[in-house]
């Protein structure tokens, strides 16, 4: 036994307790005003609304006049459970072809030479480099009558007329893809990189032909990159509102968007009922795909 | 039960010798090269059925280069590959009648123990309750029954290397490769599953070839070996033979230790050879039909353990020099005995003496002047 070992094991939970602590303030605390927001009422106000708990002491008032008005107001408009589902649909739309885009793309740079690689990856991520708002409005130029896409096109002879994509729904996904593809090869990469070349050359020794050889080994060995990929661009997705905005039309609201045109109509409450509603939707399904991945035996 | 031991059963099996022997796999003139380095040169070798082949030699030397041109997962380029006459240069891996046992076993680590053996009778398509007896059968041949559930990282490095094989053998291939089975083991296991692995290999009478860098192994389990240099073969025969007529210097050093003496011939009688050596003087050898004359310059080689070591000079002996114990290597079961000869200009000379009693009682100690001596069976004529 050092004596040094007490103080050492001090330190230790100290380090421990630090991301906690950093949770606490920055999302916890957060989401509880949130929450204490969206149990309130509108108001014509700075901030604008009238809350119902005010601090420990009138606990017990609090609960006994416990407000769920907002959120039964987001129940009985459709507009909002349409405009959920709708972003469901775009964000898993978006996850799969980033997937069909990405897998193949992660499979090539994994495959590559491995001194070109860095330089592939870096190729990925080089669009971070520039901000994200410019890029997006760099689409719109691509993409609006007479654009970059419909000259290009045109000009090849392979249309006679403007493609109309923007402010479409293809438009927002092809936004959408655009942005979040790294997200989606990244964590593929890590994973098909670190796959040992080996295991394929036992399928094919097993009398595996390729096709086979990859379904049956790459594929299910690439689950855990598949995953993070997957939740990695359909998290974010589901809440985006800037390219929506910019790249989608009337038709394309998505919920972020609605959240936005919410805030700013100052009904701070019932957006912040729209955003609680939004976590729980992600939070819920992504710890049951949790626990049930730990129950099959910590293996993803 | 075995009528005979199976070291009966392997003296009379020599289908090498055998004019009408057809064998399993031909290499015909291979060649592989990567960039400006040949890994392998104009190789020619044939195995036969049921044939237990080592190939040994040193990292580097083309051995597992060949191992992989046999399993399809490189091309030659030149040459051809023939496995039961048929050419399969050209055939990709995944159609040849071959298994391979991977040194680094290459199991898959999302599949159970069955899952991995059966992974290759999947692929022929067989009946479900066909699989399931094979992997049972297989499972029971290495002895691993009962732990077919268990996942790759749920195992001991032995039990991982029994389901590596009985993964390779559960399609019955006409060949097995192994590459560097053992290396993963420990000297202990190492030992039992050598013995394990020649059983294995005459009940179910499956070409085997290892290819290995221990020379133990080599000769412990193969009926042939063959020592590669530099992506040729320099020697292909039984243990015996490698290790008592190595074929040249290389050879003779890479398969055991040798002590190696420059001379002179003086005379040749018949099958009696006389050497002038520089460290041991007047040398006399049993060389059979030798190929060289008078006055040739020619190496002794002379193995450590066929040389006796003495405090007086023994008189009867033909071949003797004195020297001075320079070194002792205890190592259990052998000393191993550095003995300056030939004064000045000398050198060392290794002798190789079997412990029969006990430490304490060590007959020999540093700088005892003592005298080497040996048969006229004993030492060699090495090629350069």
């Amino acid at each position: 036994m050092s004596a040094s070992a007490v103080p050492a094991a001090r330190l230790g939970r100290l380090v421990l307790a630090a991301p906690y602590l950093w949770l606490l303030l920055f999302f916890l605390a957060p989401f509880a005003m949130v929450l204490r927001i969206a149990l309130s009422d509108a108001d014509t106000a700075l901030p604008p609304y009238a809350p119902h708990f005010e601090g420990i002491a009138t606990l017990w008032s609090f609960l006994g006049k416990l407000d769920f008005e907002n959120f039964r107001l987001l129940a009985d408009d459709s507009l909002y459970g349409q405009t959920y589902l709708y972003s469901l649909r775009i964000a898993a739309l978006t996850t799969l072809i980033a997937l069909a885009i990405g897998y193949p793309l992660a499979y090539a740079i994994a495959a590559a030479p491995r001194r070109w690689r860095p330089v592939l990856l870096v190729l990925v991520v080089l669009p971070f480099w520039t901000s994200f708002l410019i890029r997006v409005y760099a689409w719109i130029g691509i993409l609006r009558p007479e654009g970059l896409l419909d000259m290009v096109l045109g000009s090849l002879g392979l249309t006679s007329e403007p493609l109309r994509l923007l402010n479409t729904e293809a438009a927002v996904l092809i936004g959408m893809v655009y942005s979040y593809l790294p997200f989606m090869v990244l964590p593929l990469y890590a994973t098909l990189e670190k796959l040992d070349r080996s295991l394929l050359e036992a399928a094919a020794d097993l009398g595996a032909a390729p096709a086979t050889a990859f379904l049956t080994v790459t594929l299910p060995l690439s689950r855990p990159g598949l995953f993070a990929g997957a939740a990695l661009v359909f998290i974010p997705s589901v809440g985006e509102f800037v390219i929506p905005d910019l790249l989608g039309g009337p038709d394309t609201m998505m919920i972020g968007n609605l959240l936005w045109t919410t805030f700013s109509s100052r009904d701070w409450p019932l957006a912040s009922a729209v955003a609680i509603i939004l976590l729980v939707a992600l939070v819920l399904p992504l710890a049951w795909l949790q626990r049930a991945r730990l129950a099959r035996g910590g293996g993803v | 039960m075995r009528k005979a031991s199976p070291g009966s059963l392997r003296r009379a099996f020599q289908p090498w010798n055998d004019a009408d022997a057809k064998p399993l796999v031909e290499f015909r003139g291979v060649t592989k090269r990567f960039g400006a380095v040949t890994a392998v040169s104009e190789l020619s070798l044939s195995l036969y059925p049921r044939e237990f082949f080592a190939l040994l030699g040193p990292s580097g030397c083309g051995k597992t280069t060949l191992m992989r041109m046999l399993a399809g997962f490189e091309t030659p380029d030149e040459g051809q590959i023939l496995i039961d006459g048929i050419d399969i240069t050209a055939v990709p891996p995944h159609l040849r009648p071959v298994n391979m046992m991977f040194q680094s076993y290459a199991l898959f680590p999302h599949l159970s123990v069955a899952g991995n053996i059966a992974y290759g009778l999947k692929r022929e398509g067989l009946p479900r309750a066909e699989i399931a007896r094979r992997v049972e059968e297989m499972l029971a041949l290495v002895k691993l029954g009962g732990l077919g559930r268990r996942k790759p990282d749920q195992l001991s490095g032995g039990q991982r290397q029994r389901v590596a094989l009985a993964r390779a053998l559960a399609k019955r291939p006409k060949l097995l490769l192994l590459d560097e089975p053992m290396a993963a083991l420990d000297r202990k296991l190492r030992e039992a599953t050598q013995f394990e692995l020649m059983d294995l290999q005459s009940q179910l009478g499956t070409t085997f070839m290892v290819v290995t860098h221990d020379q133990d192994e080599a000769m412990t389990m193969a009926d042939r070996m063959a020592v590669m240099d530099h992506g040729r073969l320099v020697q292909i025969a039984p243990p015996d033979v490698i290790y008592e007529a190595p074929v040249n210097r290389y050879v003779a050093e890479f398969v055991g230790d040798i002590n190696v003496l420059e001379g002179r011939v003086t005379s040749v009688e018949g099958d009696l050879v006389r050497v002038e050596t520089v460290l041991a003087g007047k040398v006399e050898l049993d060389e059979e039909a030798p190929a060289f004359g008078r006055n040739a310059s020619v190496l002794v080689g002379l193995r450590p353990e066929k040389i006796a070591l003495n405090h007086e000079e023994p008189m009867q002996a033909v071949n003797k020099v004195a020297g001075e114990i320079w070194d002792i290597g205890y190592l259990g079961d052998v000393t191993m005995v550095q003995v300056m000869v030939g004064g000045e200009a000398g050198g060392l000379i290794k002798v190789a003496l079997t412990n029969r009693t006990r430490h304490s009682a060590r007959p020999f100690a540093w700088e005892d002047k003592v005298w080497l001596s040996w048969d006229v069976e004993a030492g060699l004529v090495l090629q350069p």
